[in-house]
């Protein structure tokens, strides 16, 4: 909402300059977001009347005229069309720095002397119109500086109002809070009643009195709408962004800016009948004042005579029922809607108006009083008329209920940490409109709230009012306090910050993308699963919630790769989304590795990562899991088919591990060899709590062996069973070669073992080894048909 | 003994030109060894007076002393000489880059919330998270928005479903662990949160870190302290200006909007705090009373305050990132820039 000083001030002169002033609404709630001068660089420019205007001796479009300046006579070269004797008209001088920057200064224009420019309403930046001069009124006094004038020393202070603040979207409201906070007496001007001069009502009707509790109407005959809107009420509207339409409208749009009502005026002769405020019938259409059709949903009140729905009630109204240039007679309308009816109802219809915001946030209720009064007064005095008396349809009943609400002054103490005298919090609840009864035996207050609060149920909200009018900076800040017992991790838990760590430690980048991706993309990882799908996606390809990580990361990594970083080592934590009945958001762990093995340098190969370096790293994040990790060969689809594994821990799955499909690679142009994993979170962040075992003070001992196994075998198979024949001595068995091609057979495959022996309580013995490894080998030949190499 | 004499000045030459360990035993053996000359000296002694044998095998004793002694000094001059040489053929260039894996970089948003969490941690707040596809009520309805409120109007909402969205602040989580445990409660809720929205300023998911404080005897005052300690430790700027100003949100009241100084230009004004010396960085307030029954909470016994954040803001303000997308383009010459 803007609103400007000089009309505020009328309301309420604290001693604060404009930027004080803003602090303190800020302060108190009301946050200010811009002040800003409404005219600058009106420097020198005066209200001048032209003498005489003659054409230029060699330009068809220019006059030369004499404008008398209050001082002086002085020759002006103007190109305006409507330049001509008798009109006064903003004359910048030399000197004057025109808000567009432009400087005036004498000149002659095609060889006669200029001593400054006449303005139209566009160069001073006040309005619009650059069609001519500004014409000013014919009584516009000659010499005075045209900010005086036209009241242009004003500044706009914009206000971002919260929704709780309904009252405040008013010169009214917001100046009866700076009047509280700055202990200021307010000066509203006086409203008082226009007694009715003629008789005529019209019969108003109200079939839904829960969402209209109260609907007041006033006939105002004989208007003259062709007469123009006063000067001062066009600028204030203008200053708050409102158009001036006619003098009609304006009224009612200056009495909303001022008191915060939204007012209504039908034409009266557009009424048949009389008024009723009733639901709309299904599938009722009516031509909004935008312009537009709309076809109305029997949940939304509408403001129909006895024949048509006239208005969409507080949010706009109907053409052909509005003020037009042939109205007579005004039928004037101030409602109260439900604010709980209207919530919502505007955006459902895609509109939002100045009406529906203030209704929506709730319109004090008693306030129709007021402003049918102070509208018909500006009416009379606008356009003339003859006011009837005022009929008013107001179902008690149905009318928002203030309880009084108590206050204790232990709570004060309590929940905001400050001590208050008494007498300043009734001041401050006085000050803002409620009915205070102060209870000093039991150090308490009944409040009872004001009509133009909605937002006073219990006492947290007189809390708020005490901590914003006595002021959040009065509030001391009070030392910070640690908890009794700060709870502490399991050992055996790994936080999410250490395993990221870790990786970090290996190279890994840790990249955050989308949780919602491309369909497409989301198909090429995971085409069997139909993901959950946003109703409302901000575009086609943040459409879907991800199934997987990978995808964000090949993403990722064709992000890098296009912008010639080759080496890619990112890692990903965070949901996935497993639609199902039961929609399981579970976190994980996504990893992504491709390009050289190590970074490019004058001593490591260029030789890209391949599957060992991604299972590698899995397996160096779970070197300390509390289960066996084993990997077994697995299909996917987007990955390669031969070069893909399922990662357990025990018997869980807990992952995949693979090489991404060719042709995924082709697709999203990223080199054959991109390797991607994805674990559950959880299975990376436990591990093993030590148990201290002996370390052995004897020697141990190897035996490497050479096998040829068919190549079908799995080299894990071939360890666990050389694990299990070599007996309880063997402390280590892995695998330090595999060979295929000459000299071992197309089947087969040679793998190179290395055990090692060892015992806690003495040296073992060449024959106690030898007797091991033979059961190693027979064991292999009976289980597994390996054969000794020779 | 003029032989004796010229016989040690012949030994000590070759010793001292013998140019490595092998020459240098060749000379021992020559002159020391069995049948080495000065031995053969020794063995003739026998030829001699025995009045004189005492005296000649002695300075033949000191030559073969002295001998051996010069055949050490020489090895030892040797070995050191050659070790010389060694290192020197050995020397490298050590400017050459050594062999490594690079180190990586947590993102500057996880980074952030570490940090943040860190220092909540520490005043015995825990860490707990929550479902981003959040059902109405722990996102709305729990937090005092019922439909239609015009505060959801502040939310641009991502919808999954007539009861689902993508959660739109992390509140809901609090809401979950009031309806789940006793308090006294400290726990933090950092997370992704999304909005439906996406210009230059906004992003469709951003993170956000809410705080939860419920205890007896909470007061507005100790939640400004907090706030205030948490912002100067964050910035590392103890004298740095803390500004609380009312607002509001229908699951806090009193309700504040944290200002601080702004932190590039101290206060004087300029483009990142639109000339104002001021930027918003957070908002908070006491957990509105409605909010703690809805959950179960004895509003009689305790009372609580909350806080919310966005990580976003924050750590574009402390790294100096000054385009809010570089978050989510996981370009590594981004990302390498917070090791």
């Amino acid at each position: 909402m803007i609103l400007s000083e000089n009309w505020l001030r009328e309301w309420v002169n604290p001693d604060l300059d404009v930027e004080a002033l803003a602090h303190t609404l800020t302060m108190a709630g009301l946050e200010v977001d811009a002040v800003t001068p409404l005219a600058d660089g009106l420097n020198g420019v005066v209200v001048a009347e032209i003498v005489l205007a003659e054409p230029h001796p060699d330009a068809d479009k220019l006059r030369v005229c004499s404008v008398n300046t209050g001082t002086e006579t002085v020759q002006i070269v103007c190109g305006a069309p409507n330049a001509a004797a008798g009109l006064k008209a903003p004359l910048a001088q030399p000197g004057a720095k025109l808000p567009g920057g432009i400087k005036i200064k004498k000149a002659k224009l095609r060889g006669v002397e200029s001593q400054g420019m006449l303005c139209s309403g566009a160069e001073l930046n006040l309005s619009e119109d650059h069609d001519g001069l500004l014409a000013l009124a014919a009584d516009a006094p000659v010499g005075a500086p045209i900010e005086d004038y036209l009241d242009l020393n004003d500044r706009l202070i914009e206000i971002g109002l919260t929704p709780n603040r309904a009252d405040c979207l008013s010169i009214a409201g917001v100046a009866r809070d700076l009047a509280v906070v700055t202990e200021t007496a307010l000066s509203a001007p006086a409203i008082e009643a226009v007694p009715a001069s003629i008789d005529q009502t019209l019969p108003v009707e109200v079939t839904a009195p829960s969402d209209c509790p109260r609907y007041l109407g006033r006939v105002i005959r004989d208007v003259d709408v062709s007469r123009p809107t006063p000067l001062y009420m066009v600028e204030r509207l203008r200053r708050a962004g409102i158009r001036s339409i006619d003098a009609v409208v304006d009224v009612t749009n200056y009495v909303m800016l001022e008191l915060g009502q939204p007012l209504h005026a039908f034409d009266l002769d557009a009424l048949e009948g009389g008024i009723r405020v009733r639901k709309a019938q299904a599938e009722e259409r009516i031509t909004l004042l935008d312009g537009e059709e709309r076809v109305l949903t029997p949940d939304t009140l509408v403001i129909a005579d006895h024949q048509k729905a006239l208005a969409m009630a507080g949010i706009m109204g109907g053409e052909g029922s509005g003020i037009s240039t042939g109205t007579r007679h005004l039928f004037l309308e101030a409602a109260f809607f439900a604010p709980e009816l209207m919530a919502g109802r505007a955006r459902h219809y895609g509109l939002h108006t100045d009406a529906s915001h203030r209704y929506e946030r709730g319109v004090d209720p008693e306030l129709a009083y007021q402003a049918v009064e102070r509208a018909t007064q500006l009416f009379l005095e606008c356009v003339g008329g003859e006011a009837g008396p005022v009929v008013d349809i107001t179902s008690e009943a149905d009318l928002p209920r203030r309880e009084p609400v108590t206050l204790k002054a232990s709570s004060i103490q309590r929940m905001l940490g400050i001590d208050l005298a008494a007498n300043e919090v009734t001041r401050i609840f006085e000050g803002l409109g409620f009915t205070v009864k102060a209870d000093a035996d039991s150090g308490s207050w009944l409040c009872t709230a004001p009509s133009w609060r909605f937002d006073m149920g219990r006492e947290a909200d007189l809390l708020e009012e005490i901590a914003r009018i006595h002021g959040y900076d009065n509030i001391p800040v009070e030392p910070v306090r640690g908890a009794a017992s700060a709870g502490a991790l399991a050992e055996s838990a790994l936080s999410q910050s250490v395993i990221k760590q870790r990786l970090v430690a290996r190279g890994f980048n840790e990249a955050i993308t989308f949780s919602f991706v491309s369909p497409e993309l989301q198909q090429l990882i995971d085409p069997v699963i139909e993901p959950v799908a946003l109703k409302n996606p901000i575009s086609s390809d943040l459409a879907v919630m991800r199934t997987s990580l990978i995808p964000g990361l090949l993403g990722a990594a064709a992000h890098n790769l296009n912008r010639q970083q080759n080496r890619v080592r990112l890692f990903e934590t965070g949901l996935r989304f497993m639609p199902g009945q039961q929609l399981a958001q579970t976190p994980m762990l996504a990893l992504l590795l491709c390009g050289r093995r190590m970074p490019e340098g004058w001593s490591s190969s260029a030789k890209s990562v391949d599957f060992f370096d991604m299972k590698g790293e899995i397996e160096a994040l779970l070197q300390a899991a509390d289960q066996t990790l084993a990997f077994r060969s697995a299909v996917r689809p987007g990955l390669h088919d031969g070069q893909t594994a399922e990662i357990l821990l025990g018997d869980e799955v807990i992952g995949i591990v693979g090489r991404i499909h060719p042709r995924t690679a082709s697709h999203m142009n990223l080199p054959e060899q991109t390797l991607v994993a994805e674990l559950i979170l959880a299975s990376v962040a436990s591990r093993v709590l030590p148990d201290y075992q002996e370390i052995s003070k004897f020697p141990e001992v190897r035996r490497d062996i050479a096998l040829l196994v068919s190549r079908e075998i799995p080299s894990a198979a071939v360890v666990d069973c050389a694990r299990s024949a070599a007996g309880p001595s063997l402390a280590d068995a892995r695998i330090f070669d595999v060979y295929e091609g000459d000299g071992v057979s197309e089947n087969e495959k040679s793998l190179a073992i290395g055990l090692t022996f060892r015992d806690q309580s003495r040296t073992l013995t060449d024959e106690e080894i030898g007797e091991s490894l033979l059961q190693v080998v027979e064991s292999l030949g009976e289980k597994l048909g390996a054969k000794l190499r020779h | 003994m003029q032989a004796l004499d010229e016989l040690k000045a012949e030994a000590t030459a070759a010793i001292e030109s013998a140019v490595d360990s092998a020459a240098l035993e060749k000379l021992r053996v020559e002159w020391l060894g069995k049948k080495g000359r000065v031995t053969d000296l020794l063995k003739s002694l026998g030829q001699l007076d025995a009045a004189e044998r005492p005296k000649v095998g002695a300075e033949i004793n000191a030559v073969k002393q002295l001998l051996n002694e010069q055949i050490s000094e020489r090895k030892e001059t040797l070995q050191q000489a050659a070790i010389a040489s060694q290192l020197a053929a050995e020397a490298l260039d050590v400017t050459l880059p050594g062999r490594r894996e690079d180190l990586g970089a947590l993102h500057p948003i996880t980074r952030t919330i570490e940090r943040m969490a860190g220092y909540f941690a520490a005043l015995g707040f825990e860490v707990v998270e929550g479902p981003e596809i959040e059902d109405d009520y722990h996102n709305f309805e729990a937090l005092n928005i019922p439909a239609h409120h015009p505060a959801r109007a502040m939310h641009d909402t991502f919808y999954i479903d007539d009861t689902h969205v993508l959660r739109t602040h992390t509140s809901g989580v609090q809401v979950r662990t009031m309806e789940t445990r006793e308090p006294p409660l400290r726990v933090i809720c950092p997370g992704r949160v999304y909005r439906c929205d996406s210009d230059l300023t906004h992003s469709p998911m951003f993170h956000q870190v809410e705080g939860l404080l419920i205890d007896e005897n909470v007061s507005f005052g100790q939640l400004k302290g907090i706030i205030q300690d948490f912002l100067h430790a964050f910035f590392e700027q103890d004298a740095l200006a803390v500004r609380f100003r009312p607002s509001y949100f229908p699951f806090t009241e009193p309700s504040a909007e944290v200002d601080i100084q702004c932190v590039k230009c101290a206060g004087e004004g300029c483009r990142i705090c639109s000339g104002t010396g001021w930027l918003e960085v957070m908002g908070c307030g006491m957990v509105h009373p409605r909010v703690l029954e809805m959950s179960g909470v004895d509003t009689e016994r305790f009372q609580g305050f909350a806080f919310g954040m966005g990580v976003e803001r924050l750590a574009m303000l402390r790294y100096g990132i000054g385009d809010l997308r570089l978050n989510f383009e996981n370009d590594l010459r981004f990302l390498a820039q917070f090791r």
